[in-house]
């Protein structure tokens, strides 16, 4: 027998006690939605998972209203340690629901399932578990004494890692004593209403956080609200920047975080095995559908054959397949949308007169799967050295000196992420020093704390999330939030509504 | 020399670029790419995460008997014990004939003889593979005696009838960096395994990586082992803490690859000293054929040095065929 078709090792969706039928949570409850439900699929068998409720204009209206109650009757209110105790319940609850999660996750996205319970599900717990403890420091968070919060928060998240940016942005906003409307991505939602349920487990004072599912124009219609103080968006940066242009002369506050082309640069002295490993990891976790993905390989020319050789090699071992099994390292792409995209800029980088090279597996016939690909000949003037493909494919150009590679790897309106690849540790701090980008990884890629503030430069967005910085996004000197209150009429009408 | 050492001189100097001095050799092992902890250890981590189930299982159980130098390495030895420990490597599971039998048994120099009488019909001889022999030598496991007693060591084990010889590198040569010295051991003990009919035994060069201390110095010592004419780089004498670990391992295999790479010759590794359970020895088994592929799952390209491991892996295989976990009493001590 050949050892290395390892037998399957499923993850049993037997733990999943699903609903057929999911509704908007609002103000603690789950409630049927008034615009049409519609289904979420497996994208690695297309099956549908559940029929998921399309929030409309009344249900956002509803939703906002409930955490604005919330926020003005009972969370503005609570002491510090006690939204502390909240979020730590809800922590420990994400740990003991963790397989769970995984598989939900896995399911719902179609990212492998070792991914889901080694990254995705235990960042998340550790996002809570971090946010909780600064519930009661906030006097520590940069902003002076007693910040403020700044009321009901409005987060549209993307479909990369659902549970995990629900987390990046209900932490912080919770932990700083706002309330949230969050809306997942259409094709995901079904790990935020998993989170709906944790949070009736743990309690939390209804209406602190409402979910709501829909398409664009619910996300649309949510960060447009009036009644929102604060608008957190993941996602591309064409909706960044209609969010952007949305909320000007607004007192709203924003938080974008988008797209990226991260620049991994493998000097010639580099720890080349250790590298290796990094690219794979840069481009190829979660089917490269990651907005800080080091889609870029910018090698030095002495070593480029060889790096490309080791790479093709290694991209052999790699198996697509099934997300529920474990031996499993490259799911599912997440939409039929998303594959098209990949495939279309795969085919423009052909044309273009880039080599490509795809690793040779074995393609399931239902489901939306695209196979590890590498660019080789890239220039800087190609669109797949220049567009984020968001998928599987991996541009390699090369460089000659440090300082072409830093002119290189800054040549890009993006700048959310780089890598360094070099033994020698002078270099690494003179590099990273110059490039232009909100993350810098150095012998390593993809390795997320809570503690460290994430975010990008240029078009990838701004304000920080993670660390204090993404604390203070969410909270607002004292002095100011009392000028806001008592100058803008928006707010005393609100509280005659209240009354 | 024989017409190999010829061909292992050659390709020594030419990738050197001159003799095998110790400036030569630190210009060359120093120019090799460095290792990063961090990530390396990222690595082994992940491999050990792969889910070895049903048929899969089966086939890594087997193969991990059928890789095994069962090993006894202690000052109480006596002809006896050695006896036992040969017919647990024959007949490992007595219940069950299907079994198969191990690798080698590893044994003091002093025990060859008794070994290689134990083992009787079920020894390897040049026509028939059975079961090996092999050897510690070279003043294990400290390496700290004079070349000619480590030679002597080396030639008594060879004229008993040791198959396979495991020596230990001069670690302190190396940290000290005069690798020309160890480098220049190496192939004398290597020449020491030759017999009179102009065979020669197996070479398996203990790097003794716990008193290395960096992946860096594993990875230099383990091309300087190869250059040497080693024929497999084995982790461990089992005496020192930490003996083998999944990285230590996964950096050796990488050097083996590279190697290949360079020259297409097949270089063995044995991990030895600490591996104890079946889930254990699956990872390895996994780096293995990640790393290398799976045509070094073999008993001429991979070892498990080990003693408790077997019966672990025994009672591993009476649950798959029976379904059901027995205990240690049904499995025999040696």
């Amino acid at each position: 027998m050949n050892f290395l078709d390892y037998a399957p090792a499923p993850e049993s969706k037997a733990i999943l006690n699903l609903r057929n039928d999911y509704g908007l949570f609002i103000d603690g409850e789950f409630v049927d939605g008034t615009g049409t439900p519609f289904a979420s699929i497996s994208p690695a068998t297309e099956q549908q998972i559940a029929m998921i409720s399309n929030a409309g204009a009344a249900d956002v209206d509803k939703a906002v209203a409930a955490a604005r109650r919330a926020y003005d009757t009972t969370w503005s209110r609570l002491s510090g340690s006690d939204r502390g105790k909240y979020l730590f319940r809800i922590a420990r609850l994400v740990q003991e629901r963790a397989r769970e999660l995984a598989v939900a996750e896995s399911l719902d996205n179609g990212k492998p399932i070792k991914e889901t319970r080694d990254v995705d599900i235990p960042l998340v717990a550790a996002w809570f578990f971090y946010y909780a403890g600064w519930a009661d420091k906030l006097e520590h968070a940069g902003l002076g004494p007693n910040p403020a919060s700044l009321g009901v928060a409005a987060q549209v998240i993307p479909w990369n890692f659902p549970l995990l940016m629900l987390a990046w942005k209900i932490a912080p906003a919770l932990a700083a004593g706002n309330t949230v409307v969050l809306k997942p991505a259409e094709t995901t939602p079904l790990t935020a209403l998993l989170f709906a349920e944790i949070c009736q487990q743990a309690d939390l004072p209804p209406g602190v956080v409402n979910i709501i599912t829909g398409a664009g124009d619910t996300g649309d219609l949510l960060v447009k609200h009036a009644d929102v103080n604060k608008v957190a968006f993941t996602g591309s940066t064409a909706v960044g920047r209609a969010i952007a242009r949305s909320v000007a002369g607004t007192d709203k506050k924003l938080t974008l975080e988008l797209g990226g082309k991260g620049a991994n640069i493998v000097f010639d002295d580099a720890p080349i095995d250790q590298a290796i490993e990094g690219i794979v990891n840069g481009v190829f976790f979660n089917q490269g559908q990651v907005c800080c993905a080091g889609s870029r390989l910018l090698v030095q020319e002495s070593v480029h054959d060889d790096v490309v050789d080791r790479l093709k090699q290694r991209l052999s071992t790699l198996r697509l397949g099934d997300p529920l099994d474990k031996n499993t390292d490259i799911g599912a792409i997440n939409s039929a949308a998303q594959l098209k995209r990949i495939s279309a800029l795969s085919d423009i980088g052909e044309q273009e007169g880039a080599e490509r090279w795809s690793a040779d597996c074995a393609i399931p016939e239902n489901g939306f799967w695209f196979a590890p690909t590498i660019f080789t000949n890239v220039s800087t003037s190609h669109r797949i050295a220049r567009d984020e493909i968001f998928g599987p494919v991996l541009s390699v150009l090369t460089f000659r000196t440090p300082a072409e590679a830093i002119a290189k790897a800054n040549n890009t309106p993006y700048g959310l992420s780089a890598g360094i690849w070099s033994d020698k540790g002078s270099r690494i701090l003179a590099v990273a020093d110059k490039l232009r980008a909100g993350v810098v990884w150095a012998n390593t890629f993809n390795r997320f704390d809570p503690a460290s503030p994430f975010g990008g430069y240029k078009e990838s967005g701004f304000g920080r999330e993670g660390g204090r910085q993404g604390l203070a996004a969410y909270l607002a000197p004292a002095s100011t939030k009392a000028d806001a209150r008592t100058d803008t009429p928006k707010i005393s009408a609100r509280k005659k509504a209240a009354q | 020399m024989t017409s190999t050492e010829l061909a292992t001189r050659e390709r020594t100097l030419s990738l050197l670029g001159g003799e095998a001095t110790d400036s030569n050799l630190r210009r060359y092992l120093h120019g090799i790419p460095g290792v990063d902890a961090v990530g390396l250890e990222q690595r082994a981590a992940a491999l050990g995460t792969r889910s070895i189930k049903t048929s899969s299982k089966k086939w890594a159980i087997d193969t991990i008997i059928g890789l095994i130098d069962l090993t006894t390495l202690e000052g109480a030895d006596t002809p006896g014990k050695v006896r036992s420990l040969v017919a647990k490597a024959i007949t490992p599971d007595p219940a069950d004939p299907s079994c198969p039998r191990v690798a080698a048994v590893c044994v003091y120099g002093d025990m060859v003889g008794d070994a290689v009488r134990a083992l009787g019909a079920a020894h390897t001889t040049p026509a028939q593979p059975g079961i090996n022999v092999a050897a510690v030598a070279t003043a294990f496991p400290s390496g700290r005696a004079s070349r000619a007693v480590k030679l002597a060591d080396t030639a008594d084990a060879i004229a008993a009838g040791a198959d396979e010889i495991d020596m230990v590198i001069d670690r302190g040569a190396f940290l000290s960096g005069r690798y020309g010295e160890v480098f220049d051991e190496i192939v004398a003990v290597k020449a020491a395994c030759a017999r009179p009919d102009g065979t020669t035994a197996h070479l398996k060069v203990i790097l003794e990586t716990g008193e290395l201390n960096t992946y860096d110095n594993v990875r230099r010592a383990s091309w300087l082992a190869i250059l040497a004419g080693g024929d497999f780089i084995k982790t461990s004498t089992g005496k020192v803490s930490p003996a083998a670990t999944l990285p230590v391992t996964l950096s050796m295999l990488e050097v083996v690859r590279d190697w290949h790479r360079l020259t297409g010759e097949k270089i063995g590794v044995k991990p030895a000293g600490g591996i104890r359970t079946s889930k254990d020895a699956i990872k390895y088994l996994v780096t293995v054929a990640e790393t290398v592929g799976e045509e070094w799952l073999v008993p001429e390209l991979f070892r498990f040095g080990a003693s408790s491991l077997l019966n672990d892996v025994l009672l591993q295989r009476q649950k798959l065929a029976t379904g059901h976990y027995s205990g240690p009493a049904y499995v025999t001590i040696d």
